[in-house]
C-alpha cells in the first residue's frame, strides 16, 4: 500500500461512486488488547461485502491521517485514521489505517465484485 | 491403539507458540501428528513489520505461512475452511460434528486444543469447546486423551498447576523455526521482543520455553 496522495484517491472514490459497489469496513484494536492491558478494552466491528451505492465520496485530512466519508441514499459510510492505499489486482480500492507497528486500526474497501473469502 | 496426536486450533501460528515445541518430540518419536487448523486468520491485524499484507492478501500469505510451518514441523495438515472471528457464532454442534468426522477417520490416541473459557480468543474458547464436544460424541471406550491449552491471565488461579508441563527448551530451534515461518505475524511480535533484548531467540526461549496443558476430565 502506498502513503496516501489526497488528488489521487479522490479520483477513486468519484469513479466508484453511482455504481453498486461491495464495502468491507472494519476497525479494531485486536482480540489481546484487554489481556495484555488490563485497563484497556476489546473493540472492534466489521461487515462484509455490504452492497451499496454511493452518491458523492470525499476524503479529508493531511500527512499521516484522513477521514472518507461515502454518501449513500439514506445513510452514511464513514471511516477515521486511514493513511495508506492501493488498488489491487481486482481494481478493488483498499484504505487502511496501521500503528507504529503496522498493525491494522481500520481498514475501508470498495470493489465493483464482492470480496472472496 | 498406535498413537496419532490431533492438534486442534482456529489459527495458523496458534500452533507455532501455543504446542510446536510439544508437536516436535511426539514427532521426535515417530509419533504422526495431525493439525486441523480452523482458519486463515483472515482477519489477524498484523500485516507484518514493515507492512507487506492487506486484509484481502493476508489469507492467502498466511496459508503460504501454514503450509511452511507444517513442513518445518512435519505435521500433517487439514484447513477447515472457517472464517476468523466467526467461529463463536458458528452452531457448535456442527462445528464438533465436523471435528468428530476427521477423528472418527484418524482415531488419534491424543487431541490438543484450547481450554473453552481461558483461552483469551473468541475462537480459541468457541474452537476448544467444539473439540472437546468432538470428543465427547465419541464412544467413551474410543476416546483419545485431550490435553487443554489455557492462557487467560488467571488460569492457575482459577484452574490450578496444569498436569502437562513440557520443557521445550532442547527443541526450540525447531519450535522458533516454526514461529518465524508466520512471518506476517512473527514480525510484530518479535520486534516487541528485539527492543529490550540483546539475544532474540535467547528471550524468546524463556519467554515460550514451556508448553503447558490440563488433561480434560470427562466426568
Ligand atoms: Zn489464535
Amino acid at each position: 500500500m502506498e502513503p496516501i496522495d489526497i488528488n489521487l484517491l479522490q479520483q477513486e472514490i468519484d469513479e466508484r461512486a453511482n455504481k453498486q459497489v461491495y464495502v468491507h469496513l472494519e476497525t479494531t484494536n485486536g482480540a489481546y488488547a484487554s489481556h495484555f492491558n488490563k485497563d484497556s478494552y476489546n473493540v472492534g466491528a466489521f461487515i462484509r461485502n455490504a452492497k451499496v451505492q454511493y452518491e458523492r465520496g470525499k476524503v479529508v485530512g493531511a500527512e499521516s491521517t484522513y477521514r472518507v466519508g461515502l454518501k449513500l441514499e439514506i445513510g452514511w459510510i464513514y471511516a477515521e485514521g486511514v493513511n495508506k492505499y492501493e488498488i489491487n489486482e481486482n481494481g478493488s480500492l483498499l484504505m487502511a489505517g496501521h500503528d507504529r507497528e503496522g498493525r491494522l486500526m481500520v481498514a475501508l474497501q470498495i470493489s465493483e465484485t464482492p470480496f472472496h473469502y | 491403539m498406535s498413537e496419532h496426536v490431533v492438534v486442534i486450533y482456529p489459527h495458523p501460528d496458534d500452533e507455532a507458540f501455543g504446542a510446536s515445541g510439544t508437536i516436535t518430540t511426539f514427532r521426535e518419536k515417530d509419533i504422526p501428528v495431525t493439525y486441523l487448523c480452523g482458519t486463515l486468520g483472515e482477519m489477524g491485524r498484523n500485516m507484518g513489520n514493515p507492512t507487506f499484507a492487506t486484509r484481502e492478501t493476508l489469507p492467502e500469505i498466511r496459508k503460504q505461512e501454514l503450509i511452511k510451518a507444517c513442513e518445518v514441523l512435519d505435521v500433517k495438515l487439514e484447513m477447515l475452511g472457517y472464517r476468523d472471528k466467526t467461529l463463536e457464532f458458528e452452531s457448535r454442534e456442527e462445528v464438533a460434528k465436523h471435528l468428530n468426522s476427521y477423528l472418527q477417520e484418524i482415531k488419534p490416541s491424543l487431541v490438543i486444543t484450547h481450554y473453552p473459557g481461558y483461552a483469551v480468543h473468541p475462537d480459541h474458547d468457541a474452537f476448544g469447546a467444539a473439540a472437546i464436544r468432538a470428543v465427547e460424541m465419541m464412544p467413551e471406550e474410543e476416546r483419545p486423551a485431550v490435553w487443554a491449552q489455557a492462557i487467560s491471565n488467571d488460569h492457575l488461579e482459577v484452574l490450578g498447576q496444569p498436569q502437562v508441563q513440557n520443557d521445550v527448551t532442547s527443541v526450540f530451534r525447531k519450535k522458533f523455526a516454526s514461529i518465524l515461518a508466520h512471518k506476517s505475524q512473527a514480525d510484530g511480535m518479535l520486534s516487541k521482543v528485539r527492543n529490550e533484548e540483546e539475544d532474540i531467540e535467547l528471550a524468546a526461549q524463556t519467554w515460550l520455553g514451556r508448553e503447558s496443558f490440563y488433561i480434560w476430565d470427562f466426568e
